[in-house]
């Protein structure tokens, strides 16, 4: 089956800095992939890059199956693009702004899609406002119901959910999740690893415009070492056979690293029979963000 | 064509629903024009025999307004988007660079006949004006305004500022119009600066919509038409270049 998305040896510059250094990546259709990495590491050029906003310096990028440059109509065809940036144009309403936009993709008669859009998204009472009377939450509903009018089969939300409310966050991800499960390729970038946990079956991590990794969620997490036991101790000492299992500080607190749950056990029999007193126990299960810690830290 | 004629219907209504300032505006300057100057002027001049100075005028300032007013439609819609940042909206879209370029342009022409007919009409009430070839007036008002809308949709990917496409209108193009024989007969001016007239497209335009009202001006329509057509192909082929290329818009 053709890919969804396909990045090969893509490098792109800007003056002294090398954004992007070669990516290759493949994403399959009906994946659900998140594209992570800190602030500058080129998630946004690539994804600019995909959408045909920004020209690569070398390699090719095609969008289920088509070059975007060489066949940038098939491939923009293909693809629905929620901007990081809150952009609107301040001279139409809702509803005008989604015709529009269904136009430019050369779709007349599309009421009804437009419709079931507005509906799930909860912009039916704000459908005949003026975009500049919209709330920035609001706004942010609109960019995603302007990238899928045209109903793309792969789907890229650039950060859709920095600075929305916790109920958008979810109706969102309800509706997002629905339209995977309907068959849509779905990548993610956001800055709450735990939305690309608990969405994403595969993650890319970005470093200074490098993969320094690509993985299922669940390997990534696997590779975390195991899971950690958070303690405050009274007094704040160690004894010596527990050493070795610390990992680091955390403040006033210690963070030990066990393999299995039964060591629990072991560990609380060890403090007391060292007349140490247990303040705060807390267990740690191993999630992206340490993973991602770890790996971007290592990178 | 859907996306060319929805693109068009977005830049008709985008300076529709500020017509105030898009169409009215430019109306009232050009009559403002024609009152003061008439006034000046009237008895002063006669350029063509037969022919009221207040008569001569009215053509030139409706060509002039309807020029600069298809220059500031495609450009500052381009300028406007680019710096908030919704020219993605027809960036993401797959609309051809034709379309592109065409929607921009026919909107340009359409906002210049508005405004280049409403300063004639206007200007009617007061002076009695004949058309003796409406068409050739028609086909240099379309030419016209295409080539200023080409010519805006360039400033307005070129420019990155708004006091980029300020220097571009009061550096280029309203010296172009102002030296363009909209106020007097270029035959009326030395010679050497008759010949830097010749040079400017602006004063075929203007000479051959002129044309279309008296029946006289100073070159012959034909020759005009082809200067003007040629000067629209050269900027079309440009402007279509450069939205290919991605120039200033693709990164």
């Amino acid at each position: 089956m053709t890919p969804a998305l396909e990045v090969r040896g893509v490098a792109k510059r800007f003056g002294a800095l090398l954004a992007l250094d070669h990516v290759d990546l493949e994403i399959a259709q009906g994946e659900f992939f998140a594209l992570l990495g800190p602030n500058g590491a080129g998630k946004t050029t690539l994804i600019s890059i995909l959408a045909g906003l920004s020209r690569a310096d070398a390699g090719a990028v095609r969008v289920m199956g088509h070059d975007v440059v060489a066949d940038y109509r098939e491939a923009r065809r293909a693809l629905g693009v929620v901007p990081q940036e809150l952009v609107f144009d301040p001279f139409f309403t809702v509803r005008e702004t989604l015709r529009i936009q269904s136009g430019y993709f050369g779709l007349r008669r599309n009421n009804a899609w437009i419709d079931e859009i507005i509906d799930n998204l909860d912009l039916g009472a704000k459908a005949d406002s003026n975009m500049r009377s919209l709330s920035g939450g609001m706004k942010r509903r609109v960019l995603v119901a302007q990238a899928l009018v045209h109903r793309p089969p792969v789907i890229i939300l650039d950060e859709p959910t920095a600075g929305v409310d916790v109920e958008l966050r979810q109706g969102l991800w309800n509706f997002v999740r629905r339209l995977n499960q309907d068959g849509h390729t779905i990548v993610l970038t956001t800055h709450y690893l735990e939305e690309a946990e608990t969405l994403c079956n595969r993650v890319a991590m970005l470093k200074q415009g490098r993969v320094v990794a690509l993985d299922t969620t669940r390997n990534l997490l696997a590779g975390v070492s195991g899971t950690h036991l958070r303690l405050r101790l009274s007094p704040d000492r160690l004894p010596d056979a527990l050493a070795p299992m610390m990992v680091r500080r955390d403040g006033a607190e210690r963070v030990l690293a066990i393999q299995r749950h039964a060591q629990i056990t072991e560990v609380l029999l060890a403090l007391r029979a060292a007349g140490i007193e247990v303040i705060e126990l807390q267990l740690l299960q191993p999630d992206l963000e340490e993973a991602f810690v770890s790996i971007v830290g290592r990178a | 064509m859907t996306g060319f004629r929805t693109l068009l219907y977005k830049e008709l209504l985008r300076f529709w629903k500020v017509s105030l300032q898009t169409i009215a505006a430019p109306i009232l300057t050009a009559l403002l024009y024609l009152v003061v100057f008439t006034h000046v002027l009237q008895d002063r001049v006669q350029i063509y025999p037969g022919v009221q100075y207040a008569a001569f005028l009215i053509p030139g300032l409706a060509m002039m307004s309807l020029l600069q007013n298809a220059f500031a439609n495609s450009s500052s819609s381009l300028i406007q988007s680019k710096i908030t940042g919704n020219i993605i909206f027809i960036l993401l879209p797959p609309l051809s660079h034709g379309e592109f370029y065409w929607a921009y342009v026919v909107a340009a022409v359409v906002r210049g006949l508005v405004v280049g007919f409403g300063v004639y009409c206007v200007n009617f009430v007061t002076v009695s004006l004949p058309i003796l070839h409406p068409l050739w007036a028609l086909v240099f008002a379309v030419f016209g305004g295409a080539i200023l809308g080409a010519m805006g949709l360039i400033a307005g990917i070129w420019a990155e500022k708004f006091d980029q496409l300020a220097g571009f209108q009061n550096f280029v193009i309203v010296p172009l119009t102002f030296l363009s024989g909209v106020f007097y007969s270029i035959h009326s001016l030395p010679p050497f600066w008759q010949t830097v007239s010749h040079l400017n497209p602006f004063f075929y335009m203007i000479d051959g919509f002129r044309y279309g009202f008296f029946g006289v001006s100073d070159v012959a329509p034909g020759a005009s038409l082809a200067v003007v057509a040629a000067c629209f192909a050269a900027l079309s082929l440009a402007a279509l270049h450069m939205i290919r290329s991605g120039y200033k818009l693709r990164h």
